[in-house]
C-alpha cells in the first residue's frame, strides 16, 4: 500500500461511512424497510482484506451485513441503495433487499440471512474454482457469533480435506445482536477454535487498515497459492445497534467510548495528516464531496427508479423454458 | 430395450453425464470408494477419481452447502443423501440457499444442484430410519421436485435434472432399488414436469407416485378382475409443481379420484391433489375424493405394527370399493 492507495482507502471508507448512515436515515423516513444491518466501525475489516485480494476477481460471500462488502467488489452503489428502495433497478432487482445484495459480474455472491448459511457455500465455490483451474480465490466473510453454527466445523473440516482455496474472515465484533461473546461462546479468540482442523490461523486488529492488510496479505497469498484454506481473525466493533430494531442497551458507554477512539477512518485520517500526506481540509472537503455524490447520485437514483412490476411476481423463480423441464433438448 | 435394476439405471445416467461433462461431480457419504449404500454411483470412483466422486464426512448440511455453493459457478453437483431422514439436516442449505437464490438474487445466479435421497418404510428400521419426506421438500418454493416410479424414469429424471438450471430434488425408495424395468439403449430425457398415465381406465383415477404407483397398478388389476371397476392409473412423478392439467383431465373423464401415498396424510401429497381437483374441475366429481395414507404415527420395528401403518394395495381395493358402495 502506498500513499496514493492509503488516501484512496480513506476516501473509500468515508464514503461506506456515509452511505451506511444514510440508509439509517432513509430508514427513519420508511425509504428502507424490513432488517437494515449497518456496518459503521468496521470499515477496516472489508477494505482492508479486499485490498489484499482482488476485487471483482475474487468471489465474495457474506452475512446480511453486506452493502459495504457488494461495493467494495465493485458494485455501483446506486444499485445498493435502490436496492434497499426495493427498486427494480436495485441489483437484485428489489426481490432481495438489505440482507441479500448480489452482484454476479463483480464475483460478490451475496449476502446471505441465514447465520453460518455461507460457511459452505464458500467452500463449495472454492471446489469449483479448483475444478476449473482459475487463479480466484472464495472470501467469505462472517461474524463471530456464525462460528458456533455446525456450518462452521463442517466446511473448515471439508476445506481442510479438499485442501480448497478459501479465505474464511472473522469479523469479531464481540457481540452476536446482543449477546457478548464470552456469554454464549467457550473461547473469545476465534483463531483458536481452528486448529482442531489444521488450518492456519491469525488474529489482527480490525481497526488498523495497514493491520489489517497486512495479515491479509499473508492469507491471501496462502491461499492463492494452493496451499488450502486461511482462518483470519479481525478485532473489531460495531458503533450502532445490531439492526435498525436494536436498542443497543446490552453494551456498557466505557466499552464504547473505548472503540469510537479507535474509529478505522480517524486512524488513517489521523496518520495521513501526521505524514503530511492530507490536511485537515482536505479531509472535510473529501468528506463533503462524499456527503454530496451519496445524496445527487445515489439517493436520487434510488428515489427516481421505478418499483418492480407486481405482476412479475414469479419472475426468477425457475430457468426460464429449460428444455429439460419437457424433456426436450437444448 | 434392456431391463436393467432401478440402481443400474441411476448408475448410468450419472456415468453419461459424468463423461460429457468434466464438471458434472457427484458427493456423499461412502458413494466413492464403498460404491454407495444402494450401489447407485458403483464404478464410478474408479473410472472419474476423488476430486469427481467425493467421499463426503458426515455433514450433511455442510457437504450439501457446499455442492451448492460449487453449483454457483457452474459445477453440476449431484448429492446423495443416504437416507432421507438425514435430509432433514441438510434443509437449512436446501432450501434457504438453493431454492431461494435465484429469485433473491434478481435471477443473477441458480443453484443447479441435485439431490437425491431414498425415503419410505424399508423393513422394519425403525422411526428415525423410515421418513417419508416429500410432502416437506414439495412445498418449498423454488425447489422441483420428482420422484420416480421405475427405472426408466429414474434414468431419464436423474439425466433431465442433472442437465436442468434449477435446484431438484429427487425422492427415491429404499425398497425400490432392485426393482427391474426397461430402459431404452439410447439417450434420453425425462421432462421433470407432467404425470403419466400408468394404466387407462374409465371408472375412477389412482394417483400414485414412487411405490404407490406399483400399489395403484395393484389394485387396478384386481378391481377389473374381480369387481368390473376399470380403474386409471396416473404417476404423479413430478410432485412439484403438481400436474394440475394432468389431474384436471383424468378425474374430468372418470369422475372419481383415490391419491395413494405411503406418507403420513397430514399435509401431504394426497391433500395436496384434493385441493387441485377441488379448484380445477369439483363439478366433475360424482364422488368426493378419498385419500389412502399412512397412520399418523412415527414408523414403529415391530414387523406387524410396521406393516399396519403403511398402506398397501388392499387398502386401495376397500376405499375404491367403499366409494362405489359396494
Ligand atoms: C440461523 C439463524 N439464527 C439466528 C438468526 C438471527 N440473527 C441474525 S444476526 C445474529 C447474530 C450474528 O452475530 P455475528 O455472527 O457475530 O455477526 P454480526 O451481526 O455481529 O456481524 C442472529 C442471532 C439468523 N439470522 N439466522
Ligand atoms: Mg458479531
Amino acid at each position: 500500500m502506498d500513499t496514493a492507495d492509503k488516501k484512496r482507502l480513506l476516501r473509500e471508507m468515508l464514503f461506506a461511512r456515509r452511505f451506511e448512515e444514510r440508509c439509517y436515515e432513509a430508514y427513519v423516513e420508511r425509504k428502507i424497510g424490513g432488517f437494515l444491518h449497518l456496518y459503521p466501525g468496521q470499515e477496516a475489516c472489508c477494505f482492508g482484506v479486499m485490498e489484499a485480494a482482488r476485487p471483482g476477481h475474487d468471489y465474495v460471500i457474506t452475512g446480511y451485513r453486506d452493502h459495504v462488502h457488494a461495493i467494495k467488489c465493485g458494485t455501483d452503489p446506486k444499485a445498493v441503495m435502490a436496492e434497499l428502495f426495493g427498486k427494480e433497478t436495485g441489483c437484485s432487482k428489489g426481490r432481495g433487499g438489505s440482507m441479500h445484495i448480489f452482484d454476479v459480474e463483480h464475483h460478490f455472491m451475496g449476502g446471505y440471512a441465514l447465520v453460518g448459511g455461507p460457511f459452505p457455500l464458500a467452500a463449495g465455490m472454492a471446489k469449483a474454482i479448483k475444478m476449473k483451474g482459475g487463479d480466484e480465490i472464495s472470501i467469505c466473510f462472517l461474524g463471530d457469533a456464525a462460528n458456533n453454527q455446525g456450518t462452521f466445523h463442517e466446511s473448515l473440516n471439508m476445506a481442510k480435506v479438499w485442501n480448497l482455496p478459501v479465505l474464511y474472515v472473522c469479523e469479531n465484533n464481540l457481540y452476536g445482536i446482543g449477546t457478548r461473546i464470552d456469554r454464549s461462546t467457550a473461547v473469545i479468540d476465534q483463531y483458536k477454535r481452528v486448529a482442531g482442523y489444521d488450518i492456519p490461523a491469525a488474529q489482527a486488529d480490525g481497526q488498523d487498515i495497514e493491520k489489517v492488510y497486512d495479515a491479509a496479505k499473508i492469507a491471501v497469498d496462502h491461499v492463492r497459492s494452493g496451499k488450502g484454506p486461511y482462518f483470519l481473525e479481525l478485532m473489531t466493533y460495531r458503533y450502532r445497534g445490531h439492526s435498525m430494531s436494536d436498542s443497543n442497551a446490552y453494551r456498557a458507554k466505557d466499552e464504547e467510548r473505548m472503540w469510537s477512539g479507535r474509529d478505522p477512518i480517524i486512524l488513517l485520517r489521523d496518520k495521513l495528516i501526521e505524514a503530511g500526506v492530507i490536511t485537515k481540509d482536505d479531509y472535510k472537503a473529501m468528506d463533503t464531496e462524499v456527503l454530496e455524490q451519496i445524496e445527487n447520485d445515489v439517493i436520487a437514483f434510488a428515489e427516481d427508479s421505478p418499483e418492480p412490476k407486481v405482476s412479475e411476481l414469479d419472475k426468477y423463480m425457475f430457468a426460464d423454458n429449460d428444455p429439460y423441464v419437457r424433456g426436450g433438448q437444448r | 430395450m434392456a431391463e436393467i435394476m432401478f440402481w443400474e439405471a441411476i448408475r448410468r445416467a450419472h456415468d453419461e453425464e459424468m463423461t460429457r461433462d468434466p464438471l458434472v461431480i457427484c458427493m456423499g457419504e461412502d458413494i466413492g470408494v464403498a460404491g454407495g449404500t444402494y450401489k447407485a454411483t458403483q464404478g464410478l470412483y474408479d473410472k472419474y477419481g476423488a476430486e469427481r466422486v467425493i467421499d463426503t464426512p458426515i455433514s450433511e448440511n455442510g457437504y450439501t452447502g457446499l455442492g451448492i455453493g460449487a453449483a454457483f459457478l457452474g459445477v453440476r453437483p449431484v448429492i446423495e443423501i443416504m437416507s432421507v431422514n438425514f435430509a432433514w439436516l441438510a434443509m437449512d442449505q436446501i432450501f434457504n440457499s438453493a431454492a431461494k437464490v435465484r429469485y433473491m438474487s434478481g435471477g443473477q445466479l441458480t443453484a443447479p444442484v441435485v439431490v437425491r435421497s431414498p425415503g419410505g418404510t424399508a423393513h422394519q428400521l425403525g422411526a428415525q430410519h423410515s421418513a417419508r419426506m416429500e410432502k416437506v421438500f414439495m412445498g418449498v418454493a423454488g425447489l422441483r421436485v420428482v420422484t420416480p416410479s421405475n427405472p426408466r424414469q429414474a434414468y431419464g429424471l436423474l439425466k433431465s435434472a442433472i442437465r436442468c438450471d434449477d435446484p431438484v430434488f429427487i425422492n427415491e425408495h429404499e425398497l425400490m432399488y432392485n426393482m427391474k424395468g426397461e430402459v431404452p439403449d439410447e439417450e434420453f430425457f425425462h421432462p421433470l414436469e407432467g404425470s403419466e398415465v400408468s394404466r387407462e381406465g374409465r371408472d375412477v383415477t389412482l394417483f400414485g407416485y414412487n411405490i404407490s404407483v406399483h400399489w395403484a397398478l395393484q389394485a387396478a388389476e384386481v378391481l377389473a378382475k374381480q369387481h368390473g371397476i376399470d380403474a386409471e392409473v396416473i404417476d404423479l412423478y413430478c410432485l412439484a409443481p403438481l400436474d394440475r392439467e394432468g389431474i384436471r383431465k383424468s378425474v374430468s373423464k372418470t369422475h372419481r379420484a383415490v391419491i395413494i401415498e405411503e406418507a403420513e396424510a397430514p399435509v401431504g401429497v394426497g391433500s395436496e391433489v384434493m385441493a387441485i381437483i377441488n379448484e380445477e374441475c369439483f363439478f366433475e366429481l360424482d364422488a368426493p375424493p378419498v385419500r389412502v395414507s399412512a397412520e399418523n404415527v412415527p414408523i414403529p420395528y415391530n414387523h406387524g405394527m410396521e406393516k399396519a401403518a403403511i398402506p398397501n394395495p388392499q387398502d386401495v381395493v376397500k376405499a375404491v370399493l367403499k366409494m362405489f358402495g359396494k
